[in-house]
């Protein structure tokens, strides 16, 4: 029997998310074992269009060539999973959409402009193609990954809890930012993954996760306001790294519009 | 029993005790704005001189110089993550020639010892306690941490804003389930033993006569803690009540305040809900099972084979509230609520089950 292939493909992103695989430590080696590594270009591997079982794709949708790229990877892919907020969501450089004066940035930030061919927006990659499996985070951690791989590799659904923040905060015992610093957190909306990393630290997490499995944003927006912060501070809480996801995205604009 | 007075100096002579008798020894301390109950070797990790001022969604600790050293009421957490655990591995199954072996890890030995127990804390325990080994398939792994516990409660003088364990009937003082109580006071503490192992434990201390006095001025501190609790539960059995406004606007009305993070769940002492969850090892070889905390405002609790039961917040809400203040009582033969206030001040935007169900009520 053949072992299983799998690509890791990069899109518009930092190749934080990519580092999952790379920082696996020991796991990475069972995983070579497991299955054969037919592209994965951060790491060596150059085969982009390889027939694979699982296609990981990390990074947004940003240029004309990307929505070719991405086609033919959906092509040669049993399953396609995207890792991390940019490939699921459209990511930090999402903030652009929507943004009328974005075309002129170019011409500001870069010395020769002429060599820059961008989409006026950032797209996730479900936007373009089917995708099986979305892997939340900014970035995705190992445990994430892997165990989304394990699954698969068992034929088993991948788990991928839509959970709060605060539910693993308080199974790991941290006590409640919000609570007692009155910190604009956005745990109660934020879907976990992250193993409430910023609570841990005694920091107000900032939604790098995107939306909660039920998350009320409406409500999480009203209490930041009634606690003290700006409508526009308001606003940059939901249009942030996951600024494309609903319902972030329609809270975070009505309260900029209404600081406006 | 009669009673004893342990002066405050004597208050590591406790801790050396039962470390010497091989306990864990637990312990509240200020942490982060709140209390924390962690693992205390020396008397002056414990919060001396902390004030705790808790209100809907706030908690903050004020150190106040005083010479107690339990003048605040509750933090986030007491017994219930050092019972029913947070999350633990069940069991694991792992390939063999002829097929599969389960295994099963090693259940906890270290004893723990808990000092700072509050009443609410121990009414919770009894129904966890009923909960988890009261049927015919008790659950070893909350067995084997529960048997060898031992408990120091410590009544309640400073109950917060957020208390309300006198209307429920299960405090500020702890009448039964512990193995020593305290009752604190300026220099020391009234001490009374409710087990053997407590009165084994006093045999072993440093203790003082305890005079008439101070016994009253004990008694009349936790008087006053009952009596200025501003909040009450509107009933001990709202069962029918409840039952019978399940359409109330109410709860429509309180979905949309509720952010649905489960917090009230994950704090509150007497819920017990779980997930169980697979990991499956990469290599093929293995699979974990663990269980862990889940909640009722989650999308997999109400999730059955095809449909989610529960979609809208306000029914989440809802089945919380019935579930623990209604069917809790058809299920324990009591309600669900022990009045510690933990769901009120935990909670980020502050909804509080005692104004919830005074307003279902009308």
């Amino acid at each position: 029997m053949s072992r299983p292939r799998i690509a890791v493909h990069k899109f518009a992103s930092c190749d934080g998310c990519q580092l999952a695989f790379l920082n696996a430590g020991e796991s990475l080696v069972t995983l070579a074992q497991r299955v054969d590594i037919l592209h994965f270009a951060e790491a060596g591997w150059i085969d982009q269009f390889a027939e694979v079982d699982i296609a990981f794709v990390e990074g947004s949708i940003s240029t004309e060539h990307d929505i070719e790229r991405i086609r033919a990877v959906r092509a040669s892919a049993r399953y396609l999973v995207t890792l991390g907020v940019c490939a699921t969501a459209g990511g930090l450089q999402a903030l652009r959409n929507g943004v009328k004066e974005s075309a002129s940035w170019v011409a500001d930030i870069y010395a020769s402009p002429q060599y820059i061919e961008c989409l006026p927006e950032s797209r996730p990659i479900s936007a373009h193609v089917k995708v099986d499996l979305e892997i939340w985070g900014c970035p995705v951690t190992t445990e994430q990954v892997l165990g989304a791989t394990a699954s698969l590799l068992n034929g088993v659904t991948p788990a991928n809890p839509g959970e709060p923040v605060c539910v693993e905060c308080k199974r790991r015992g941290y006590t409640c930012v919000a609570v007692t610093q009155n910190a604009p957190c956005m745990g109660p909306v934020t879907r976990t993954g992250c193993g409430a990393l910023c609570p841990g630290v005694g920091r107000a997490c900032y939604g790098c996760f995107g939306p909660a499995e039920l998350p009320n944003a409406a409500a999480m927006a009203e209490h930041f306001e009634q606690s003290g912060l700006s409508r526009r501070d308001v606003a940059r809480r939901f249009l942030f790294i996951t600024s494309t996801a609903q319902p972030f995205a329609d809270i975070g604009q009505r309260y900029k519009e209404q600081d406006d | 029993m009669p009673k004893h007075f342990l002066p405050h100096s004597a208050l590591q002579s406790l801790i050396d005790v039962l470390a010497g008798q091989g306990y864990a020894v637990i312990a509240p301390q200020a942490r982060n704005g709140s209390i924390v109950y962690e693992e205390a070797r020396q008397a002056d990790e414990l919060p001396w001189g902390v004030s705790l001022n808790q209100a809907a969604g706030s908690s903050r600790t004020h150190q106040d110089g005083h010479s107690r050293c339990f003048a605040w009421a509750n933090g986030p957490q007491a017994l219930k993550p050092l019972v029913f655990a947070p999350s633990e591995p069940l069991w694991r199954i792992a390939r063999t020639e002829s097929g599969f072996a389960v295994e099963v890890d090693e259940m906890p030995k270290r004893p723990l010892a808990v000092i700072g127990v509050r009443a609410c804390d121990l009414a919770a325990l009894a129904i966890q306690d009923r909960h988890f080994l009261g049927g015919p398939h008790p659950d070893p792994h909350y067995g084997a941490r529960r048997e060898d516990m031992l408990l120091v409660a410590v009544n309640c003088t400073h109950p917060a804003s957020t208390c309300f364990c006198a209307s429920t009937g299960d405090g500020p003082e702890a009448r039964s389930g512990f193995d020593l109580a305290l009752t604190e006071l300026d220099d020391g503490f009234i001490a009374q033993a409710g087990s053997p192992a407590g009165e084994r434990l006093l045999a072993a201390l440093p203790l003082q006569e305890a005079q008439s006095e101070k016994i009253e001025a004990a008694a009349a501190g936790v008087r006053r803690a009952a009596e200025s609790q501003t909040r009450a539960i509107p009933g001990t059995n709202l069962r029918d009540a409840l039952m019978a406004r399940l359409d109330h606007g109410r709860w429509q009305e309180v979905g949309e305040r509720c952010l649905a993070c489960g917090n009230c769940t994950m704090v509150c002492p007497t819920c017990f809900c779980h997930a169980e969850v697979e990991q499956p090892g990469l290599d093929g070889s293995d699979s974990l099972h663990i269980r862990e905390w889940d909640s009722c405002f989650g999308e997999r609790h109400g999730y059955i084979h095809g449909k989610q039961l529960r979609p809208e917040i306000s029914q989440r809400y809802r089945q919380w509230l019935t579930h623990k203040l209604a069917s809790w009582h058809d299920q324990f033969g009591r309600s669900g609520c022990v009045g510690c206030g933990r769901c009120i001040a935990w909670c980020p935007v502050g909804i509080d089950i005692t104004e919830e169900a005074t307003a279902l009520l009308k």
